[in-house]
């Protein structure tokens, strides 16, 4: 039963979940959402070893057959992306108590963990549906509830940022939904292999051209890619930090999914990057991004917008290895939406301890922590030392990828753009470092973090040590998901 | 037990080392023993795969692969003679180190020593990965990891000055490891598909002469270990450090990975045949040249004993740089001698160093006169080093300076032998003085505490030590053929 209906349970649990959530005492809600993100969490896995056993899974929700009822299609990318959620999910989950109770006031809890069980249920809703009107409903009630999560911190600014992101995440939302509606205009379906055979016979027509504009510029408000990005600096620096770390692990990824499903399932490879002018534009853009948003990164005085900045800078190695159109290419890419996550994931739930003792994030209040919160510090100098892409961690094995597929296109100033991003990461790191090691506290005295924050920071640090070194599932995943997308069929 | 596995364990057991002297902290004879335990076991294991390699001819048998992190990329190990070498004197000497070691840090009543012991087990466990390294990526990894682990033994006192000299230290390795040594290395992988170490090299036949000389400076300056001019500024900062940690560490562990990783990019990546058709190639031997000859200057003017020991380091470092870079089969052979010879002496006069503080707190050259007669058997130490440092017979640096001089011949280089002979000049200039003073001078003021020598352990090391090093030049044959079947068995 649990196997047949795996992939829609994926969405179900947790958006059941929601409203059960705002019926129980708020003191349960905490431990009923940990429960069931594990359990979400393990769909995830299991649904993972279903497709490498037996490939590509297809659900068809209420027994109609596509394309008239609405299919829920599960690929390599697909879990890949779906497994990266559920487990950040899950184990931020962990993490969320304290964190939340220090953060959130006390009456919006129930909500909060409504609104996160909401998120949950939207953006593994986009990675398993195979119908783009489906992937514009599940987007918005992932955006929405992230705008609510984002509000929720104390500190009024939080508003503000949820606010700024409210605006342009509805742009992203509403282009999305006008490129979808140019396609339904000319296919009369809306199931994305489907659209995918029908664009065939329409491609050359205006309204697919300006169908494909939408979409893209909307998917890449919602990942943040340069200069579309500016809402994301506030997004993840004001919301509480367990929101920072699951936003920053999870939503960009999935937007750059949809990129990903769009340009290569619906659209496919030749019709998107036909004109020369788009293809050098993302390159174009994604070099920039890497270089603009490290030096941004750099000038950062508080350390979730160092972070956070340092993230647009990550999405544009993704948009570099989507722009390679090779599959070594969107191997990278893949790739770094999984390692990506785990180090990002590791940052920010360190982030978040030092802002539970600590109170701010700013690097001034980093001086000394070295010695204050060892186990907290180790982890975030690991989490950095991925970012740059030391060997035996993540980091390494996507940029490694990615530098391989530029030197596969003979692209040398790309090379150089890569490694250059690793040295200003290395220069965006060490402010903190230096802050952290070199410099002394007025307060001393050691103030570790609680247990229940400090394992889930080590879980994810640790995490990305092992698929460094290990990097069999990662690896496979990645590189069969890209072998299907230049197949061009999902 | 399998070589392999011997092979292996070499990984392990200073790991578990590690964590038996967490677990004993509070406990320091039970953690003390620990460390010696393991150290004998290390060195145990290393002699084990020592007698495998005698007894093998099949050089596959000492390989092991750890990790595949791609496909011809992988984390594994592999005992080659030159890698023997190593392990056995960095592994031997820590044994010595460890006497010395519990004897200092309890005479001196230093803080955090259960810290102090983890992180020593843990920067040789990085060593040991440098030795047995069968390809380069495997090689940077332990080398950062090597950087990290000495990093908080560099910093164990606390104060401002103790930070400031860690800061330098872990800036420069860390900046020249990533911004110039893995550029090299990822370019070595694009040329030349793999980065194994191979008899012969692999870059031959793959890349330009002029692209050739600029991959050999990126690496001689990248190996910031080596202490190349102009970036040799973190050894004389490392000398904050407790003198056990100057001793085996910025005299033999870290120093020593970084002139051997220098060697082995040389000897098996470049390949010395094809290395010689390199036309500037001869720039790297000016380098190491002039760091010999402004080295020994910097080290006249000191007045500190361990600074002008560690300006003596660079100096000396820069001879195996030299020797490497010459090219020539005695040059090698000198070299690789020199790795040990200088091994040995150069611990010898920190110990003794570190010696003279524990029973006098004496730090500066200039208030040792007459000490000789308080501590007769470290001066004499002292004595014997020093006139290894300059070459004197009969101590192993006058074989090595022999075989640098042969192979300067073979080359018919003016340079190599003026620089080695200006170099002995300065030498005898800064260590004949002090043991012209601590023999042949009184004591101008009595000091406030009649003291002798240091406590037994410390002064049983510095024998150890100091005989090594008459026994280097004593029995020198064995270690000369085995650097025979490195350089390749002319």
């Amino acid at each position: 039963m649990v196997m047949d209906n795996l992939i829609v349970l994926l969405v179900i649990v947790p958006l059941l979940t929601a409203p059960v959530c705002m019926l129980l005492p708020a003191r349960i809600t905490w431990l009923l959402t940990t429960l069931v993100s594990w359990v979400v969490f393990g769909l995830a896995v299991l649904m993972v070893m279903q497709v490498q056993e037996v490939g590509t899974l297809s659900y068809h929700l209420g027994g109609w057959e596509p394309p008239w009822g609405i299919e829920y299609r599960v690929d390599e990318l697909s879990a890949l992306v779906a497994l990266i959620v559920a487990a950040i999910a899950a184990v931020v989950m962990l993490y969320a108590r304290r964190s939340v109770n220090s953060e959130v006031d006390e009456r919006n809890r129930t909500g909060f963990y409504a609104a996160y069980m909401l998120a949950l249920a939207g953006l593994l809703g986009i990675t398993v549906t195979g119908d783009v009107f489906n992937v514009f409903v599940f987007l918005e009630i992932s955006s929405l509830s992230s705008y609510i999560l984002i509000s929720q911190h104390r500190d009024r600014r939080a508003l503000l940022a949820a606010f700024q992101y409210l605006v342009m995440g509805t742009i992203g939302a509403t282009f999305l939904l006008i490129g979808i509606g140019l396609l339904y205009a000319m296919t009369g379906t809306l199931n994305m292999s489907d659209l995918a055979v029908r664009l065939n016979g329409v491609e050359e027509t205006r309204t697919v051209y300006t169908g494909f504009a939408f979409i893209v510029v909307g998917a890449g408000i919602k990942l943040a890619m340069f200069p579309l990005h500016w809402w994301l600096p506030n997004a993840y620096a004001y919301a509480p930090s367990v929101v920072g770390a699951f936003l920053a692990a999870t939503a960009t990824k999935v937007a750059v999914y949809v990129l990903l499903r769009f340009v290569f399932t619906v659209f496919g490879v030749e019709f998107s990057f036909r004109s020369d002018f788009f293809h050098y534009a993302v390159v174009i853009l994604a070099a920039t991004a890497i270089i603009v948003a490290s030096v941004m990164a750099i000038l950062q005085t508080n350390a979730k917008r160092l972070l956070a900045y340092s993230s647009v800078a990550q999405i544009g190695y993704m948009l570099l290895g989507i722009a390679m159109l090779s599959t070594l290419g969107l191997t990278a890419t893949n790739l770094h939406l999984f390692n990506h996550a785990l180090m990002k994931g590791a940052l920010f739930l360190a982030l978040g301890c030092v802002a539970l003792r600590i109170g701010v994030t700013d690097i001034v209040g980093f001086k000394g922590l070295g010695k204050r919160m060892p186990l907290t510090m180790a982890a975030f100098v690991i989490g950095g030392l991925s970012l740059i892409g030391i060997p035996g961690t993540v980091g390494f094995i996507s940029k490694w990828y990615l530098v391989l597929a530029a030197f596969e296109l003979g692209w040398w100033p790309l090379i150089v753009v890569i490694l250059l991003g690793s040295l200003l990461a290395v220069i965006y790191v060490w402010k903190i470092v230096e802050a952290a090691y070199f410099q002394e506290s007025a307060y001393p005295g050691r103030c570790e973090a609680p247990l229940s924050m400090l394992i889930p920071t080590m879980v994810l640090t640790l995490a990305n040590i092992w698929f460094g070194l290990d990097t069999r599932l990662p690896v496979t995943l990645a590189n069969d998901a890209a072998v299907l997308l230049m197949g061009g069929n999902p | 037990m399998t070589p392999q596995l011997a092979l292996q364990l070499t990984l392990v057991v200073p790991l578990a080392g590690a964590l038996l002297i967490a677990l004993f902290g509070r406990w320091p004879n039970l953690r003390e023993a620990a460390t010696l335990a393991t150290a004998a076991a290390l060195f145990y294991l290393v002699l084990q795969v020592f007698g495998a390699l005698g007894a093998d001819s099949d050089p596959s048998a000492l390989y092991v692969e750890l990790f595949s992190l791609l496909p011809g990329l992988s984390i594994a190990l592999h005992a080659e003679p030159l890698s023997m070498l190593f392990a056995l004197v960095a592994s031997g000497l820590w044994i010595v180190t460890s006497v010395y070691a519990i004897g200092y840090m309890r005479a001196n009543h230093e803080k955090r020593q259960t810290q102090f012991y983890i992180c020593f087990a843990v920067a040789i466990f990085g060593a040991m990965g440098v030795a047995f390294a069968a390809n380069l990526l495997t090689l940077f990894l332990f080398y950062e990891i090597l950087t990290l682990s000495t990093y908080p033994l560099v910093a164990h006192k606390g104060d401002a000055n103790a930070k400031k000299g860690a800061r330098i230290y872990l800036g420069i390795l860390l900046a020249t490891s990533i911004g110039l040594f893995m550029p090299a290395m990822l370019w070595t992988y694009l040329v030349a598909g793999t980065l194994d170490f191979r008899p012969g090299g692999i870059l031959e036949g793959t890349i330009g002469g002029t692209a050739a000389t600029v991959l050999l400076l990126l690496y001689l300056f990248g190996i910031g270990k080596a202490a190349v001019m102009p970036l040799h500024h973190w050894l004389p900062a490392a000398m904050v450090a407790p003198t056990p940690v100057s001793a085996l560490l910025h005299a033999v562990a870290v120093v020593k990975a970084g002139v051997f990783t220098i060697a082995k990019v040389v000897i098996y990546i470049f390949g010395l045949d094809f290395l010689v058709d390199v036309p500037s190639e001869i720039i790297a031997v000016y380098i190491a040249g002039f760091t010999i000859v402004a080295a020994s200057i910097l080290a006249l003017r000191q007045t500190n004993i361990k600074r002008m020991l560690a300006y003596s380091t660079v100096s000396q470092l820069s001879y195996i740089v030299m020797a490497v870079m010459v090219l020539t089969p005695f040059a090698e052979m000198g070299a690789i001698f020199h790795i040990v010879a200088h091994a040995v002496a150069k611990i010898t006069l920190f110990f003794a160093a570190g010696a003279i503080y524990v029973a006098s707190k004496k730090t500066e050259i200039d208030q040792l006169d007459g000490i000789g007669y308080r501590m007769p058997i470290t001066m004499g130490a002292f004595a014997i080093a020093a006139l290894s440092m300059i070459g004197v017979p009969p101590t192993g640096g006058f074989v090595s300076k022999w075989y640098m001089i042969a192979g300067a011949f073979q080359l018919d280089s003016y340079f190599v032998l003026a620089v080695l002979s200006l170099s002995t000049a300065l030498n005898a200039a800064y260590f004949l003085p002090i043991i012209f003073r601590a023999f042949f001078r009184r004591e101008s003021v009595a000091p406030a505490k009649n003291h002798g020598e240091a406590p037994v352990p410390m002064v049983a090391a510095i024998c150890v030590t100091a005989a090594l090093t008459l026994l280097v030049f004593f029995f020198n044959a064995p270690l000369v053929d085995f650097e025979r079947a490195v350089v390749g068995g002319f």
